[in-house]
């Protein structure tokens, strides 16, 4: 393993999803999701152990890691905005949305602010169609959307956290 | 009384939550409580409905957390008028009334986390008459019967699929539900999961013992963890019936279920890339032949068909396939449902008896567009389907009919668009879906999804040419013709239908530099009206670009090269005095 991936990361952590998963044929995106889990997102050297002890070569585990938009290979802020992108939420202006939230946090899409408060992510349909323009900021839906509510309920965070 | 809470994702995200647990802690002796699923009426949660035993007495809509108190002494006293602000209107109900209801049956009737409400609408039902007698060709039999067709988009004939992994030679034989409910704006898979897990399950069994399937998988999304939890609920139930596990009912048939939760990738609704992300693989498809029936997962005969055909099997095994067959048209057997969103007034699941036609889901059922204003086109398919026009509204919803229109019958999405809505605005947004969910395995697929997007990029954004169109024809036909996936396939459909219908949209943007929806940013110009603004500045506060600028009650400037176009003045202004050309 190179130097820039000498991420100590606590790999005994994975010691029970390992045993459970590893003997399993097909198993390797399971294991990759309790992996993400427990970590938050999948450090290059959980990586090379999981490629390790499932047999895999380290470019398989990699491929399949970045091939699923549900994995991580970077950290998030501590909320993480998921702006629906589906079509009943396009058709009632999500993109909107999207320019509010870019603009508000000064990040792009699949950005993280300085302070490691937020990221964005935009994905595909949430499946809350009636309330478009919708988006999830860690486990609480948001509906019927604009970009006035949408800085809203940004501020309110802020606040909450004393970082307004 | 009872008072049932209806507790799907979207009844869930609209606060069902809080209406539950206030009404909990308000709960009185002789009132009981209970949840049920997706009631299809996304437009009026959260609902909460009150039943005398059996009956619906009432249904609540737009229900908050304040209204527990009267929901509670409504129930306890039968006196209904502390409520009457939030019952339901008959024309609401017509919602309901108009559709007929197969695979959504027990949809936010019965309490999906309990196996003996399934039971008590005779749920397993079906199974015990399959496994007490029929032979699993007899079981195929029936279901040709019923002409049920796939409902996840292909519209394959079910039974041949079944009939080819029963006639497939092999001991190992897999039965596979998809549930990777990729597309943008249909969800009825989830709700039929997360509001009657059983009938999945029931419909699993009858086709796992049709093919001769040891293992049944799900194969669900991950955005649907809800799903997850209710149907993992749900089979634990069925094993501890007997209904699931070895021996089945006594009957000598074994099949047990598991889960899998995939990860984010709408490629992986192709069945063969479904089957290589069951492998631990990247969902990539697989050259076909050889077919999933003759190998397929771990190359064993594997069958793979969705939720909502599966939810189909056990009533047409109860019914009979003859009575599913009744319904519908020549080419297009039983039911169809639909998630019914967009412009559109009252939006939700919408089960219909095939031959219907498209006006009558969204005029009558679907009451129409918001705000009474112009029908444009209605979405359907997601990004394999295509945008059928205004005169093609009394288009009946049949596989061949649809397929006649350039777009299909799909999964089940259907959004509306009215006047507002930029076709090649849409045209740009399906494509700019499937180059990012393009799996990257066949040429025409990743870089021709890629070359159109940057077209269509160009013409939306004022830079278009004389001869883009002509351009992007050729490209869909090559990528149709070439693509190795129904994905890569049917990309171009958004394209084409849009081109076809909608040429004079195309034109505008591409020769008159103008976008007559007023939705793409670099073509629309703002003014203000400098006889209706009062000068008040709300405006230029709101401006992201500082474009806009002026003295306290006099009339305010926009400035052309500042502006970004992105329109929060115009919504800003209280005065009308805003408008975009």
């Amino acid at each position: 393993m190179c130097s820039c991936c000498e991420k100590k990361s606590d790999l005994s952590l994975l010691g029970d999803v390992m045993k459970k998963y590893a003997p399993v044929p097909g198993s390797l995106i399971t294991i990759l999701q309790h992996a993400q889990e427990i970590y938050g997102y999948l450090p290059v050297d959980v990586m090379y152990y999981i490629a390790e002890q499932t047999g895999n070569s380290p470019a398989k585990v990699m491929g399949v890691a970045t091939f699923y938009t549900q994995f991580r290979t970077q950290p998030v802020g501590k909320y993480l905005i998921m702006l629906c992108q589906g079509t009943a939420c396009h058709v009632n202006g999500s993109e909107r949305i999207k320019a509010t939230i870019c603009e508000t946090l000064g990040i792009e899409d699949g950005g993280t602010t300085a302070d490691g408060l937020f990221s964005l992510k935009t994905v595909a349909c949430l499946g809350c169609c009636s309330l478009s323009p919708v988006m999830m900021i860690n486990e609480d839906t948001y509906g019927s959307l604009t970009p006035q509510k949408t800085i809203a309920i940004l501020n309110e965070i802020r606040e909450k956290e004393g970082r307004a | 009384m009872k008072i049932v809470v209806g507790q799907g994702s979207c009844g869930l995200a609209a606060g069902a939550g809080k209406v539950y647990e206030a009404i909990e802690q308000r709960l009185v002796p002789g009132v009981e409580l209970g949840i049920t699923g997706c009631i299809g009426m996304c437009y009026l949660e959260p609902i909460v409905d009150l039943y005398e035993g059996e009956t619906l007495v009432k249904r609540l809509v737009r229900v908050n957390a304040d209204n527990a108190e009267a929901i509670v002494a409504a129930a306890q006293s039968g006196d209904l008028s502390g409520v009457a602000d939030i019952a339901i209107t008959a024309d609401d109900e017509s919602f309901l009334t108009q559709q007929t209801r197969i695979a959504l049956r027990n949809c936010g009737v019965i309490d999906p986390t309990s196996i003996d409400a399934y039971i008590a609408k005779g749920g397993y039902e079906a199974l015990q008459k399959v496994l007490g007698g029929m032979t699993p060709e007899g079981v195929i039999d029936e279901i040709k019967v019923s002409g049920l067709a796939g409902r996840g988009g292909a519209g394959f004939p079910t039974w041949f699929k079944w009939n080819a992994a029963r006639q497939s030679p092999g001991e190992e034989k897999y039965l596979i539900c998809n549930a990777d409910e990729g597309d943008p704006g249909a969800f009825m898979d989830r709700a039929v999961i997360e509001s009657d897990p059983h009938t999945l399950i029931e419909g699993m069994l009858i086709g796992a013992y049709a093919i001769g399937a040891i293992e049944a998988v799900v194969y669900v999304r991950a955005e649907y963890p809800l799903a997850i939890v209710r149907l993992e609920n749900a089979m634990a139930q069925a094993r501890e019936r007997g209904y699931l596990g070895k021996n089945i009912m006594g009957s000598g048939f074994s099949c047990d279920m598991r889960i899998k939760a995939g990860a984010g990738a709408f490629v992986c609704g192709e069945e063969t890339a479904l089957i290589e992300s069951l492998e631990g693989k990247r969902g990539m498809p697989r050259l076909k032949p050889p077919f999933p029936a003759a190998a397929g997962y771990w190359m064993k005969p594997s069958n793979i068909n969705n939720v909502e055909t599966f939810a189909n099997v056990a009533w047409i095994l109860r019914n009979g396939g003859e009575k599913f067959a009744s319904m519908g048209t020549e080419n297009s057997k039983g039911t169809k449902v639909f998630a019914l969103t967009g412009k559109i007034k009252r939006g939700g699941l919408v089960e219909i008896p095939m031959g219907k036609t498209l006006r009558e889901v969204i005029y009558d059922i679907g009451g129409g567009i918001r705000d009474d204003k112009e029908f444009k086109a209605v979405q359907l398919g997601g990004p394999s389907g295509g945008c059928v026009p205004a005169h093609l509204l009394d288009t009946i919803i049949d596989y061949r009919a649809l397929g006649a229109t350039g777009a299909i019958m799909g999964s089940g999405g259907m959004v509306v668009m009215d006047a507002n809505t930029c076709m090649v605005g849409m045209a740009k947004f399906f494509l700019d879906f499937t180059a990012k969910e393009s799996c990257g395995k066949c040429v025409h697929c990743r870089l021709g999804t890629k070359r159109m997007l940057e077209i269509l990029t160009r013409i939306t954004e004022g830079e278009g040419k004389e001869g883009d169109v002509e351009l992007l024809e050729e490209l869909c036909l090559g990528i149709k013709d070439g693509a190795l996936c129904g994905l890569g396939q049917t990309a171009p459909n958004p394209v084409l239908t849009t081109i076809k219908y909608f040429r004079d949209e195309y034109d505008a943007h591409i020769r008159e530099k103008r976008c007559p929806a007023k939705y793409c940013r670099s073509l629309v110009k703002y003014t203000i009206d400098p006889e209706k603004c009062v000068g008040c500045s709300a405006c230029s506060k709101k401006c992201p670009a500082e474009a806009i600028t002026g003295e306290r009650k006099k009339p305010f400037t926009i400035d052309r090269d500042k502006c970004v176009g992105c329109g929060s003045c115009m919504a800003t202004c209280k005065f009308g005095a805003i408008s975009a050309e």
